[in-house]
């Protein structure tokens, strides 16, 4: 996001700059300042992008770069597939729960954090810190947590439960309405997975919700409270509504996290039995690098890029146009 | 003296053939150490030529494959690779026509008759040969806990029904019979794979690659519904578990079987410290005796390497005698070559040894031999499914249709 509001910006300064001759000078030594990066962006990015989508048209599905054009054949194949739906099903259970989890417990902690408590920051660094680590680091220390013969279980059965859950090796799924080749619903495998996701992100979540706590000012709780309300009115009243853009930009970071997730499954679970908890990201990189389908990798990149951009598009262009007024 | 021919750039992607990059994905214990000594050998014979050992580690081979398929089609090929014998080198690299044939090294070195004829079929295809086997690995290897069957008076299974008559024995004493680990999904089809050897016979097994017997003919469906009926004996958790995860259930007491390749020897001898015969013993996978499922290590010649003699020199070390028994004992796997030094060996090893020489030798599929790995990574995943869903025909019908598309 960031890079395109500067480009924004560099857009609007000739206009202002134009005023002297300097300024004329200005405005070129600025293009080709750009131009590197703006060619590499081209090529790296969009020009990667564009071959990308070409080869998903294409029958490249062996080691041999073989490339017939066969149209749409490969997304037609893949949503047909029994992996892919599952993929479909496992991304929008994962990216939902992730995101309402995070964003209850983010904003729990930074309620908490905001009282002005004695070692604050203790404790946010305590919960921001899982931030600083990687996904396959939470994904492997996870894996023996869940594990349901060595982790948490032996706990459980020392409290006396003697059917504990299996957590990621559970195959269920509920409420599993045959839809296509699958069942649909939540696939409990999943929720072990999520569970490791949350601890993760939700600090992250806290960070943002705290920054923006302390962006409100005293005087407008003040004035509500002279009006009358109280605490729990404040909050639901005065707080959330101002708190509502953090909400929005929580939402769109978590949301392409949980879209594109790949290391955390391939270090905590891999695709599991039945693919209970395959993501896209996973199917894309076996099909590709494993099975040599290239055709078909590549369609499932643009297929993640798609829902990718529908989630970020509304948020650019609306932040852009905030920002043109 | 072969190599230093001036300073003369034949172009300037040739190398001076003072160098051989070596490509691989042996970082694990006992395979470093296998390669390292080989390279100390080779190095020992040509001190004018340097080693470049370019291993990369993880994901058994898949990381390495994905780095190898880009330098290949980037024309950067290494000077030399791993890849397993059979479809692994023939359908993918062979087939593209980026392998140089090796049938006058193999002459010149008297090879044709010091390996199985079988075994050089791997790695031909229409008449030429394109890579040297270093060391063989036995697939179809069924390995148990010698205790709980010493205590339990069970004899190793060479039929689908003692297994199964010793399975349900095992099991209404609270022991799970069967140790599976399908965390990585080929442990499952590797398991699959030894049922349709044992099921369907050497040469039936074999028509299966070619399309010669379908997926669909009812010996198969037999054979699928007896996979079916194996793993209702098997751990709950197999999906959070890894072979090695699976083969710890067995030298535990947990489990007390597990079908595996024998790479699990090393495991168990070496990392878990178990005595071959008295802990663990084996026996081929029911209904397989007289059967070996090959996985052979091989390295070829790449057309564009850079340093083709002195590459040549170091196909030289690996096919030798001397080479292929430096190397074998350390990785843990037997010499692909027939006249290898049997006193090398442990107890496992000299077995095996004697069974690879009178055995029919078939190709593995969970490894990549038996048919391209287009096809090997889509069987997995229909077995994946098959493992929580049971459903035969499904299978059946996935693994038939995938293979048309595959070998057409």
């Amino acid at each position: 996001m960031e890079p395109l509001r500067s480009a924004q910006k560099t857009d609007d300064r000739p206009v202002t700059s134009v005023r002297t001759r300097t300024g004329i000078n200005d405005k070129w030594v600025g293009f080709f300042l750009l131009l590197p990066s703006l060619l590499a962006i081209a090529v790296f990015v969009y020009g990667f992008i564009g071959w990308t989508g070409y080869v998903s048209l294409s029958d490249w599905n062996s080691l041999l770069p073989r490339m017939n054009w066969v149209g749409l054949e490969n997304y037609r194949a893949l949503f047909q597939d029994f992996r892919f739906q599952s993929d479909l099903r496992n991304t929008l259970v994962f990216t939902l729960f992730f995101i309402a989890a995070c964003l209850v417990t983010g904003l729990t902690l930074a309620v908490l954090l905001d009282r002005k408590l004695k070692g604050e920051h203790l404790f946010r660094n305590i919960f921001i810190f899982p931030m600083a680590l990687s996904f396959i680091v939470t994904g492997v220390v996870w894996q023996w947590i869940f594990n349901p013969s060595t982790g948490v279980n032996l706990f459980l059965n020392k409290l006396g439960f003697e059917e504990p859950p299996v957590w990621y090796v559970d195959t269920r799924i509920i409420p599993g309405v045959e839809w296509g080749q699958i069942q649909f619903g939540i696939p409990l495998a999943l929720i072990a997975v999520v569970i490791a996701a949350i601890w993760q992100m939700s600090g992250f979540t806290m960070a943002m919700y705290l920054a923006g706590l302390r962006a409100i000012p005293d005087e407008i709780r003040e004035a509500a409270r002279v009006d009358g309300a109280g605490e729990w009115q404040v909050f639901r009243k005065v707080i959330l509504p101002l708190l509502r853009p953090i909400t929005l930009s929580v939402m769109i970071i978590q949301g392409h996290i949980s879209l594109k997730i790949f290391d955390l499954v391939v270090a905590m679970t891999g695709p599991g039995a039945n693919f209970v908890t395959d993501v896209p990201g996973v199917y894309m990189f076996e099909t590709t690098f494993r099975g040599n389908h290239y055709a078909q990798g590549a369609a499932i990149a643009i297929l993640m890029l798609l829902m990718v951009s529908v989630l970020i598009i509304p948020y650019l262009v609306s932040s852009m146009r905030k920002e043109a007024d | 003296m072969t190599a230093a021919c001036g300073g003369q750039s034949d172009g300037q992607e040739a190398g001076d053939n003072k160098q051989v990059e070596i490509f691989s994905w042996w970082t694990g214990a006992g395979e470093e150490a296998g390669l390292n000594a080989l390279i100390k050998l080779f190095e020992e014979k040509n001190s004018n030529i340097q080693v470049k050992n370019a291993a990369v580690a993880g994901g058994a081979g898949t990381n390495a494959k994905a780095t190898l398929a880009t330098r290949m089609q980037g024309d950067d090929p290494p000077d030399t690779f791993q890849v397993h014998g059979g479809s692994e080198l023939n359908d993918s690299w062979v087939a593209a026509g980026k392998m140089e044939p090796l049938n006058d090294l193999y002459k010149e070195q008297g090879w044709m008759d010091k390996f199985p004829k079988e075994l050089i079929d791997m790695v031909s295809k229409d008449g030429k040969i394109y890579s040297v086997p270093v060391n063989i690995h036995r697939g179809n290897v069924l390995w148990y806990n010698a205790k709980i069957f010493d205590e339990n008076g069970i004899e190793p299974p060479a039929s689908f029904d003692d297994f199964f008559k010793a399975a349900e024995k095992l099991k209404k004493k609270g022991i799970t019979p069967l140790a599976l680990g399908d965390k990585e999904p080929w442990g499952a089809t590797h398991l699959l794979e030894t049922v349709l050897l044992g099921k369907l016979g050497p040469e039936d097994y074999g028509k299966l690659w070619t399309g010669k017997l379908s997926f669909e003919d009812p010996k198969v469906k037999e054979a699928l519904k007896t996979y079916k009926k194996m793993l209702t004996y098997t751990n709950k958790d197999h999906a959070a578990r890894n072979w090695q995860d699976a083969a710890q259930m067995v030298a535990k007491g947990e489990a007390a079987m597990h079908v595996m390749g024998d790479w699990a020897k090393g495991y168990f001898t070496t990392d878990l410290k178990l005595k071959p015969g008295k802990d663990f013993g084996w026996t081929a996978t029911p209904g397989t005796e007289g059967s070996f499922m090959v996985i052979t290590d091989t390295f070829g010649l790449p057309k564009g390497a850079k340093n083709p003699k002195a590459t040549q020199e170091w196909l030289r070390v690996l096919g030798s005698a001397e080479g292929q028994d430096v190397f074998n004992p350390l990785k843990g796997s037997i010499p692909a070559r027939v006249d290898a030094d049997v006193n090398k060996y442990d107890e496992y090893g000299k077995e095996t040894i004697e069974q690879f020489r009178d055995a029919k030798l078939t190709p593995s599929l969970a490894h990549g031999s038996a048919a391209p790995e287009g096809f090997v990574t889509e069987a997995d995943q229909a077995v994946n499914t098959f493992v929580t869903q049971g459903n035969v025909d499904r299978l059946a019908q996935t693994l038939k249709e995938k293979l048309e598309q595959a070998i057409q």
